[in-house]
């Protein structure tokens, strides 16, 4: 009788350790390839998950020596931070204002923005480009600041609708006749209370201007403006010649940070989402 | 110390007429029930006077000044939601600091204040929990200390005791009306129970349908009800009321007694009811039963004390008396208090 626990605890815990396999696998690659010999890399007969040959760094400092990536890595992050401001800067009083001072249309309103979000990039693409180009900012990375915040605002909108929408009104009621003003109520205690869905807005933001490849590859062709996910393939991928090794370095550098910062970015999520909200007697 | 007067207040939203020309006015430091039952416009009444709706015809005044205009921040009225609506994110200090902090009072007072608030109702050990870790009850002292330490000229409880189990809530009124008299705050406090209302209030309003139906003391309500209305809604059991040639003729389930429990009770009513079923409440008995003739076998409730239960014999046709002096008349067609007449 004694042993059913054990086996079961042993159990869970092989479990739990193959989908963990299974998930950290590609990463895991990816790493192991980045750190491989040519000669390693290149024989077949080798394991391709096993360093056959000593490992060694020459890849990374020819990424980082030889090619753009160091600027590439630099325009990812500026495009990145400044479409999360301007993002948050429209979202926040976009969704605050329609949830509770446009009455019920306002509040009906967030399919309508939500459906802007579902037209895809590739219809979008050549009628933007044009008016980016008029505009001047062709080539440079305002091309690009300028056009993700088109995705990001809608989709963040309706995301934090529902936030503020889940705030009961008798909570910012209580603090307007508390002596608030409205926009007093608005920093005070929607703001806090919308945290988990504004920081979800902050992460949306950044990986889809650090992921989107359509608008980086067509409205940027200058080298020096490319951001990582178009100037990568672009820049180590010449003719049918590909740097593997500094491919896989390139996008683990990018990739296994942000997995961990998102991580614990969620861990908090968590924890903000059980600020227990009182429930609204008129609702 | 304040008084509070409403005039002609309505408020429409859209086709629903949720308030029809309110005329209220609270003298100082008066506790005012209001009652009524779901969707009589009290919760809207409360929230015009707070100032978190636009009334759409007459005025809110405080002290003799007019205030509709005002946002709520300007009215020095403190609002205790029937949620409580605390600030889930602030510990329990820092919502009963928050009115202060909009205030700007300087930060050694707003302890004071605190410490105050917190003492006079028992919660100083609660003081840096977060309101998600406060019971039902606990919740309710820190919504009210939060309206008490800014100091306000009228208090505006919206049902703040519906949310509690019948256990805690006898204590929590005792509590305000204690509250109450020691602050000396002109207080209105909304409710849909009868028995809350009646047992709290210096005087009573009578909601129905967005009107106001009767104000007066908890007495007049029970003994003199302006119309079928508040007949009805005060008193557990209710009035019986009993329609006979175009009046209504009314009287309390605890006035009736069985004519031969009382042979020598002069200047009486007589009812002729057949009595077809009894339940025991402990202190007293409930007769249900029905009347005969005039009556058209309208429904009848009789509460009777323990020693004249064994007067009554089910089944049978048995005269009741209720003194002439507790019977009541009203109209049949508008429900409204008529002159005796002879039954």
């Amino acid at each position: 009788m004694r042993t059913a626990p054990v086996v079961r605890t042993i159990g869970f815990y092989t479990g739990l350790a193959v989908l963990c396999l299974f998930a950290i696998f590609p990463a895991l690659w990816m790493v192991i390839t980045a750190f491989k010999r040519n000669g390693d890399l290149y024989d077949p007969n080798n394991n391709p998950f096993l360093f056959n040959l000593p490992p060694r760094l020459s890849h990374i400092s020819f990424l980082f020596r030889q090619t753009n990536y160091p600027i590439f890595l630099w325009n990812s992050f500026f495009i990145g931070i400044i479409v999360v401001a301007i993002t948050l800067a429209l979202a926040v009083p976009a969704a605050y204002s329609l949830a509770r001072l446009m009455g019920h249309s306002g509040e009906r309103s967030s399919i309508a923005i939500f459906l802007v979000y579902l037209i895809p990039p590739t219809l979008l693409f050549i009628p933007l480009y044009e008016i980016v180009t008029m505009i001047g900012a062709a080539n440079t990375v305002w091309s690009l600041i300028l056009v993700y915040p088109t995705i990001t605002v809608p989709f963040c909108t309706w995301l934090l609708l529902s936030f503020f929408r889940s705030i009961p009104r008798e909570v910012e009621e209580a603090a307007l006749t508390d002596g608030w003003s409205r926009v007093g109520v608005f920093f005070r205690v929607a703001l806090p209370l919308a945290v988990p869905g504004i920081t979800t807005c902050v992460v949306f933001a950044f990986a889809l201007s650090l992921s989107d490849y359509i608008y980086a590859a067509v409205f940027v062709s200058t080298t020096a403006s490319r951001t990582v996910s178009a100037g990568v393939p672009t820049e180590l991928i010449r003719g049918d010649i590909y740097y593997w090794q500094a491919l896989m370095a390139a996008t683990a550098i990018v990739g296994i940070p942000l997995a961990i910062v998102y991580g614990l970015l969620f861990d908090w999520l968590v924890k903000g989402f059980q600020v227990e909200l009182p429930r609204s007697a008129r609702t | 110390m304040a008084v509070l007067e409403v005039r002609g207040l309505a408020k429409h939203f859209g086709d629903f007429k949720a308030l029809q020309g309110i005329d209220l006015a609270t003298r100082d430091g008066e506790f005012v029930t209001i009652v009524g039952p779901s969707g009589c416009g009290k919760t809207t009444l409360m929230r015009v006077i707070a100032g978190l709706e636009k009334p759409t015809a007459g005025d809110v005044m405080l002290n003799g000044k007019v205030i509709t205009p005002l946002p709520p921040r300007a009215r020095h009225i403190a609002m205790v939601f029937q949620s409580y609506a605390l600030y889930p994110h602030m510990s329990v200090a820092d919502n009963i600091a928050f009115p202060l902090k909009a205030r700007g009072v300087a930060k050694g007072e707003r302890e004071a204040l605190i410490r105050w608030a917190a003492k006079v109702l028992g919660i100083e050990a609660l003081l840096h929990r977060r309101p998600a870790r406060l019971s039902g009850g606990e919740k309710q002292k820190v919504a009210l200390a939060r309206a008490m330490v800014r100091k306000p000229a009228l208090f505006i409880f919206d049902e703040p005791l519906s949310s509690l189990d019948a256990q805690v809530r006898a204590a929590a009124r005792a509590e305000l009306r204690q509250l109450h008299d020691r602050t000396g705050v002109t207080t209105i406090y909304v409710t849909h129970d009868q028995i809350e209302a009646v047992g709290l209030g210096d005087r009573v309003a009578v909601m129905q349908a967005g009107a106001l139906r009767q104000i007066g003391s908890p007495q007049e309500l029970y003994y003199e009800p302006a119309n079928t209305f508040v007949a009805s809604f005060i008193g557990t059991p209710p009035m019986n009321l009993l329609p006979r040639d175009g009046v209504i003729v009314g009287f309390r389930p605890e006035h009736a007694l069985p004519r031969a429990a009382a042979p020598d009770l002069a200047d009486v009513a007589t009812f002729a009811i057949r009595v077809t079923r009894t339940e025991f409440l402990g202190s007293e008995w409930l007769a249900y039963g029905s009347i005969d003739g005039a009556f058209d076998n309208a429904k009848v409730l009789c509460k009777l004390q323990q020693d004249v239960i064994g007067k009554v014999k089910l089944g049978e046709i048995q005269d009741f008396v209720v003194s002439r002096a507790l019977v009541r008349f009203f109209d049949k067609d508008t429900g409204l208090r008529t002159a005796p007449v002879t039954v």
